[in-house]
């Protein structure tokens, strides 16, 4: 049992606003509390920290729900907006909480130039593969050949790595964690939280409701219910980056940190 | 003696076994499906056994709803009876007008449009500029790179037009008086958060050199053709400000005035300037001090909302404890989302409708020359005027009875003044570096016959081409 640790309902009181409205099993539901977990741990003061949100399912996590400042802006724009807070208002921390729809699709570029100034916010990019929110349309990050709204036959184009994405648009500090594993995805946003630059974490999420029931065949663990059999996909699909430096990722999804200054940007 | 723990679930937050994620991520089967569902329908999860519980607490950490705990029986967390206290102290700020020094020494001074309008900006309070380089606006934005940092403030280049407005929204909440520059192309790109600004009541200026268009058009070449995407560009259809200043002297005073103007009521002002006055050099007279609106910044609960169905919000900023709710989406009074709610949008849509509207006599901006037993009215405005001008004091001179109603305020349309300068005249007249645009508000506020001189070539209107039309009907 961790020391000091606040247990749900204080969490609850102290920073949230209102329950979710997410779809039962959502892994943005358990982002926040991952999320929460490490802001208590790290004395992120949410009164003096600024969330900025753009618009989708990913989007809706800090905005209603954080105790805090919140600025739900307009689609894809939700860095743009965090770039004029965080530069008039350095004292401040600036937390944008989004996702892959709307910081790597249609807001892509506000994301490779906020890297590329290193400008001191915090972004997480609660990747769910796909548009939740409209009804489970193809993104930049649905892997090829997924079944999504827009793609009834299959994804036919590639999808971003955004980890590479963010690293080669020159951020300082890169992770990737996936929701399979609060511990370290936890672990993985009170270092976030800590680091002094830019920093990007890509948060691999689940959306039961679109992805998991246009994609039902890839979820091997027929059993359990769809989240579960989700989550489970994923634990066994994402390798760490220390395990995979030693056994090849054999076609795994990598999870873990990537610095600035380290000999090595592969695995 | 193996450890004992407590397991809790809160079933009014549990979303049931289309979750599930406990059960299954539990190795000891402490949780179980309901007897029965909730009221909503909802088959909840319970803790069925507890006692099995190892204290491994994936339950805990996976749970999207923070709905379980697991403490070890006899060391509970103490649960404080309230949630961290305030941080922050914030002193009250009513704002409201204030006499401030001028950024420029009082005096006459020899500058560029753009120049002198950047220069207004600075004196106005301005210290975040967000934008990205267009012609014939490039030099505004290379003059605020250069002075904002003598003055404490913040100066980013931006990747687009979009980046630009929006950190300047952003920097807005910071607190901080913010503007961006730009010409037609990217203001096109500003539209959508034109529109959030709007919503969100965030006071900033854009500054619109306008360009030949449509699209990339003639980038160095002086048109009007923005007049109405000014107005209507970004969608919904909300009201307005919009300046038009034809002079070095007005692109710093108009700027000012848009400051003001945003501060006064919370709201996105268009500087709507084209490339001539952007970049004529003239000499303009600085005052020593210069009277500004300052917005009211005391916190309080409803940042979004007032009684009356014309008023204007206080606007606290981020970090002073507000708890912020920032949205484009239809919202109440504190912020809160009511998307779907008939009475919530209709009210929020007429109040942001009103509180200009209801106001015109603080917007309201024009000049008048010979309208008094003027039989024909030339209505301009921005450069054109300067050509109109001209061409009413020859056509005076000649015999004529014309007169010039000069538009300082595009937007709202100043109705009333067209209308009591229009009503006596036999015909009023709409010089424009447009196909027409204002000349269809001023058809809308007169029963006069109204003649539009349009031109659209990328010339500044010769004045001569309009003394011609005035005294031989000759366009």
């Amino acid at each position: 049992m961790d020391k000091h640790e606040s247990s749900a309902p204080l969490l609850r009181a102290r920073y949230l606003r209102q329950a979710t409205p997410f779809c039962a099993g959502c892994g943005h539901g358990i982002f926040i509390n991952a999320f929460l977990r490490a802001a208590d741990e790290v004395g992120l003061d949410f009164e003096r920290t600024v969330f900025v949100s753009g618009i989708g399912c990913g989007a809706w996590v800090p905005s209603p729900h954080f105790l805090a400042d919140t600025l739900h802006v307009t689609h894809g724009r939700a860095i743009a907006f965090a770039t004029g807070v965080k530069l008039t208002r350095p004292e401040l921390e600036v937390v944008v909480i989004s996702g892959d729809g709307d910081l790597t699709t249609i807001g892509g570029n506000h994301l490779i130039h906020a890297a590329r100034r290193n400008l001191p916010i915090k972004v997480f990019c609660l990747n769910n593969w796909l548009f939740g929110m409209t009804g489970g349309q193809v993104s930049a990050t649905t892997p090829p050949g997924a079944i999504t709204a827009t793609t009834p036959g299959g994804n036919p184009h590639r999808s971003f790595d955004l980890v590479k994405l963010a690293r080669g648009a020159g951020a300082p500090y890169v992770a990737r964690w996936p929701v399979a594993r609060p511990r370290w995805l936890r672990q993985g946003i009170e270092t976030a939280l800590r680091e002094p630059g830019f920093a990007f974490v890509e948060v691999l999420s689940i959306c039961p409701t679109q992805y998991g029931r246009a994609n039902r065949g890839q979820w091997a663990n027929k059993e359990a219910s769809l989240p579960w059999a989700m989550l489970s996909w994923q634990e066994a699909n994402c390798i760490s980056r220390r395990k995979a430096q030693k056994e090849g990722a054999e076609g795994k999804i990598v999870v873990g940190e990537w610095r600035e200054g380290e000999e090595t940007w592969d695995v | 003696m193996s450890k004992k723990f407590k397991v809790e679930l809160d079933e009014a937050l549990c979303k049931g076994q289309a979750c599930a994620i406990c059960q299954n991520a539990c190795p000891q089967k402490v949780f179980a499906i309901s007897d029965q569902p909730t009221p909503q329908g909802i088959w909840t999860l319970r803790v069925a056994n507890p006692e099995e519980c190892t204290g491994c607490r994936r339950c805990e950490l996976f749970c999207p709803e923070l709905a379980i705990t697991v403490a070890l029986i006899g060391k509970e967390a103490p649960e404080p009876a309230v949630p961290l206290p305030a941080s922050v102290a914030v002193t009250p700020d009513y704002g409201g007008w204030a006499e401030v020094p001028s950024a420029l020494p009082a005096g006459v001074h020899f500058l560029s449009g753009n120049e002198a309008c950047a220069e207004g900006t600075l004196t106005a309070g301005c210290r975040f500029y967000g934008g990205y380089p267009i012609t014939p606006s490039s030099e505004l934005m290379v003059h605020m790179a250069h002075r904002l940092p003598e003055v404490g403030g913040t100066f980013i280049q931006m990747e687009d037009e979009i980046a630009s407005l929006c950190a300047v929204i952003g920097a807005s909440w910071s607190g901080i008086k913010s503007m961006t520059a730009t010409s037609g192309p990217g203001f096109s790109l500003m539209m959508e958060s034109l529109g959030y600004a709007v919503m969100t009541e965030t006071p900033c200026v854009i500054v619109n050199v306008q360009r030949a268009g449509p699209s990339t058009g003639q980038a160095s070449r002086p048109a009007q053709g923005d007049v109405m995407q000014a107005r209507w560009g970004t969608h919904g259809g909300p009201e307005i400000i919009a300046l038009a200043p034809w002079s070095v002297q007005e692109m710093y005073d108009l700027t000012i005035r848009a400051f003001n103007l945003a501060e006064r009521f919370r709201v996105p002002v268009i500087v709507l300037a084209d490339e001539i006055v952007g970049h004529l050099q003239e000499t303009i007279t600085v005052e020593p001090t210069v009277r500004c609106f300052n917005r009211t910044r005391w916190p309080q609960d409803s940042p979004f909302g007032t009684e009356a169905d014309d008023g204007v919000p206080p606007m606290p900023a981020f970090g002073e404890g507000a708890r912020l709710l920032i949205t484009g989406s239809t919202h109440d009074a504190r912020g809160i989302r009511r998307t779907t709610d008939p009475q919530t949008q209709e009210r929020l849509v007429r109040r942001l409708a009103n509180k200009l509207l209801a106001h015109r006599n603080e917007i309201d901006d024009w000049e008048t020359y010979f309208t008094a037993d003027a039989e024909r009215l030339v209505v301009a405005y921005g450069s054109v005027a300067r050509s109109a001008l001209w061409a009413v004091q020859e056509a005076r001179r000649r015999g004529q009875r014309v007169g010039l109603l000069r538009l300082k305020s595009l937007w709202p349309f100043p109705d009333e003044i067209v209308t009591r300068c229009a009503d006596d005249c036999r015909e009023v007249v709409v010089p424009e570096m447009n196909l027409g645009q204002v000349v269809r508000e001023v058809e809308r506020c007169t029963a006069a016959r109204v003649t539009p001189l349009s031109q659209t070539n990328g010339e500044i209107i010769d004045p001569r081409r309009i003394l011609g039309y005035l005294l031989e009907g000759r366009w």
